[in-house]
């Protein structure tokens, strides 16, 4: 403790400053990444839903694209790769699950959050059908698409549930064929997400979300606490005011009584 | 008949009624002499008001509406294929313009487009030959004189019956429809596609627009909305996602995927966040009454465009800035993905949309004036003018003002609709619906 006075002001003033911007710059790049992960989730709800809002659904993959890219330009990115190691070339991004979580991830207490990024095309087919992992892919290029979430809802009839294993998926932009081939691609993948989920002995944290979800969408900081320990960010106090201030939309039960009719005639204004 | 013009914020607005629903309200739609107001609904039924006729006695209750008609429009229904439920919710309702005694009007739900004919019967012919009254039949060996069948008066009846099913055209949820001017044609569009229809034939609709790219991953921008020109029966536009609408014409090829012109106004950097693009997404565009400008809205502003000039609206206004600093509160709740309506008034002087907490805003254009007003039975008593209602940003909170914090995000208004002649307002809150209309 002595130690840390005994440098002088000198020091501890370029510290501060440095200390400011550091803070400044975490404090962002932790921000984007809780709305990297709110928007994933909120993506991964879309399984849930009966007929997702497909404007709704785009909008939010451009904002997880647009982190995304954000994020490989100042290089937070690398940081997932190399934390994860790259069973590809080193040009390829590689997205990790985050929905579920092995105890040994767990215990990396305040790493870099992971985030899983379902569909898109060069997914190989072996690494999507493992036991422990939700899915862990590689794929090319730049942003992952996350338009295999919406593709899934509204092309499901277009889904071959061939044998996933005897598939061998090219990188995209190679020779994807054409739009259907490709749409074929994600649909397996989803179709192997939607099978694995029906599965008896499935990740238990995978159920523990989507249990979770269930309950109490809008209470996020629970959701998120559940999963893995994270402080609580700053920026989203109003969140809390908010949520508690109503709860998940209800459609109010709109039945009319006679007092409630009487109510309404006395309104009627004369001139 | 000259629309009444008046300075919104002179508006001394009174409730005049107020209708509880089964459901919540999910579209409203004058007709187009105002004398009939429909409203569509979750549950995907259609209720049809008519405007009273003035009484001798009260010459200004111009605004008293009753219950004309109402009839289910959309059952649920269930897509076996995809394994998905169609919602039976009507997302809009289009009045077709009067040709005769009966009112004809489009609804439709995320799939299917429905023409409804609503018509009156206020004498049944009596008399017959051969038939008794209550329709048995009698025996002819006793009919020993004939006489002629006679109209005679009965209880106004009003019967909806459905003419027209548009089935099986879009893929996508059907967000919008508009009739053309030409009263032959209307348009329906949905995320990726608009599609043209003639109104007497179901069977067969023309592509006219399809922004579905060829490899659904590459999907960044949908459809969010599209309109006919109130007067050119060979234009139309259609908004996005991303903020930009486009003005198609008809003439020009059979697929308008190519824009005759393309309305967008450049981003402010200072303002630029995650959140940027989601806010500029359009949820609503329509024509002013005289075709020379359009209106859209996005989720803090309603702008105004000059269809002569794309690279920027000639008139911005702002509905709720306070929110901006809360967007990603917004984002976490999906309030921020809320589709509000705007309405222009009857001689495009003054527009009007919702906002939260039950308030909504009405932007006059000549003046420059805005008033901020709460459709709720708290502050709408019998007989008193609505007051105008302030939002406090910050600092102090004068007396009357609402703070931000304070406001209920699922009291929203998404769908207003104004008189085409008067000011007369029908303003939908969650499963109320609210006539107001303008004190003498």
């Amino acid at each position: 403790m002595a130690n840390m006075y005994s440098k002088g002001t000198k020091r501890k003033f370029y510290d501060s400053v440095d200390a400011a911007t550091d803070n400044k710059a975490a404090l962002y790049s932790r921000q984007r990444q809780s709305l990297l992960d709110m928007s994933l989730i909120k993506l991964q709800l879309c399984h849930m839903l009966v007929e997702p809002n497909m404007c709704r659904s785009v909008l939010i993959a451009n904002t997880v694209r647009h982190i995304q890219e954000e994020m490989t330009h100042d290089g937070s990115w690398q940081l997932v790769t190399e934390a994860f190691g790259s069973s590809g070339p080193s040009d390829h991004l590689v997205a990790t699950e985050v929905l579920c979580r092995s105890s040994a991830l767990e215990q990396q207490g305040g790493g870099p959050k992971l985030y899983s990024v379902m569909g898109y095309d060069g997914c190989r087919e072996e690494e999507v059908v493992t036991d422990e992992a939700l899915c862990s892919v590689t794929f090319s290029g730049g942003a992952p698409s996350l338009l295999g979430t919406i593709d899934h809802c509204w092309d499901r009839a277009e889904l071959r549930m061939a044998a996933v294993e005897d598939r061998v998926i090219k990188d995209s932009g190679s020779e994807v064929e054409s739009g259907e081939g490709a749409k074929t691609v994600m649909g397996q993948v989803f179709g192997t997400f939607e099978i694995k989920n029906g599965a008896p002995g499935s990740d238990p944290a995978l159920e523990e979300l989507f249990s979770a979800v269930d309950a109490s969408y809008y209470d996020l900081d629970t959701m998120l606490t559940s999963i893995q320990s994270t402080p609580k960010m700053g920026p989203y106090n109003l969140l809390d005011s908010m949520a508690s201030s109503h709860g998940p939309t209800s459609n109010s039960s709109c039945r009319t009584d006679l007092s409630e009719l009487d109510h309404i005639m006395e309104i009627i204004v004369g001139s | 008949m000259e629309a009444v013009s008046c300075r919104c914020y002179q508006f001394n607005l009174l409730l005049v009624m107020l209708f509880v629903t089964a459901d919540i309200i999910s579209t409203v739609e004058f007709n187009h002499s105002g004398e009939l107001l429909a409203t569509g609904d979750k549950g995907g039924r259609v209720v049809i008001f008519q405007q009273e006729l003035e009484s001798k006695n009260q010459p200004q209750c111009r605004g008293e509406y009753n219950v004309y008609s109402t009839f289910q429009s959309h059952e649920p229904e269930f897509d076996y294929l995809k394994s998905l439920e169609i919602e039976e919710k009507i997302n809009k309702i289009r009045w077709l313009p009067q040709k005769n005694a009966a009112q004809f009007l489009l609804s439709t739900n995320d799939k299917t487009i429905k023409l409804w004919k609503i018509s009156e019967r206020d004498k049944r012919p009596e008399g017959y030959n051969l038939k008794e009254e209550d329709g048995r039949y009698r025996d002819p060996t006793t009919v020993t004189t004939l006489r002629v069948p006679v109209f005679q008066p009965m209880d106004l009846m009003v019967e909806a019956s459905p003419r027209r099913v548009f089935a099986n055209a879009h893929t996508y949820h059907i967000n919008s429809i508009s009739v053309n001017s030409d009263c032959e044609t209307y348009l329906s569009a949905d995320d990726l596609r608009i599609n043209l229809w003639n109104l007497e034939i179901t069977d067969r609709s023309f592509n006219i627009v399809d922004i579905k790219p060829v490899n659904m991953e590459e999907l960044t921008e949908v459809i969010t909305a599209a309109e006919f020109h109130p007067n050119q029966c060979n234009t139309f536009v259609y908004s996005s996602s991303k903020g930009t609408i486009r003005l198609c014409d008809m003439r020009a090829s059979a697929l308008c995927d190519q824009h005759s012109k393309l309305f967008e106004e450049p981003e402010d950097p200072s303002n630029r966040s995650f959140f940027s693009e989601i806010i500029s997404s359009i949820s609503d565009v329509k024509f002013s009454h005289s075709g020379r400008y359009m209106m859209t809205r996005d989720y803090l502003s309603v702008k105004i465009w000059d269809l002569n000039m794309e690279s920027r609206p000639v008139e911005t206004y702002q509905v709720h800035e306070y929110l901006r600093s809360k967007l990603c509160s917004l984002y976490e709740n999906d309030c921020i993905f809320d589709k509000f309506e705007c309405c222009w008034n009857g001689n495009d002087s003054v527009v009007m949309t919702g906002s939260y907490n039950n308030f909504f805003r009405m932007f006059d254009r000549g003046y420059r004036q805005d008033v901020t007003l709460e459709a709720s039975r708290e502050s709408s008593k019998p007989r008193s003018v609505l007051k105008p209602r302030k939002v406090c940003t910050g600092g102090k909170r004068k007396k009357d003002e609402i703070s931000v914090d304070s406001l209920d995000f699922n009291k929203k208004i998404l769908h207003t609709a104004w008189h085409p002649q008067d000011n007369i307002i029908a303003v939908a809150t969650t499963n109320n619906l609210y006539i107001f209309q303008d004190k003498l």
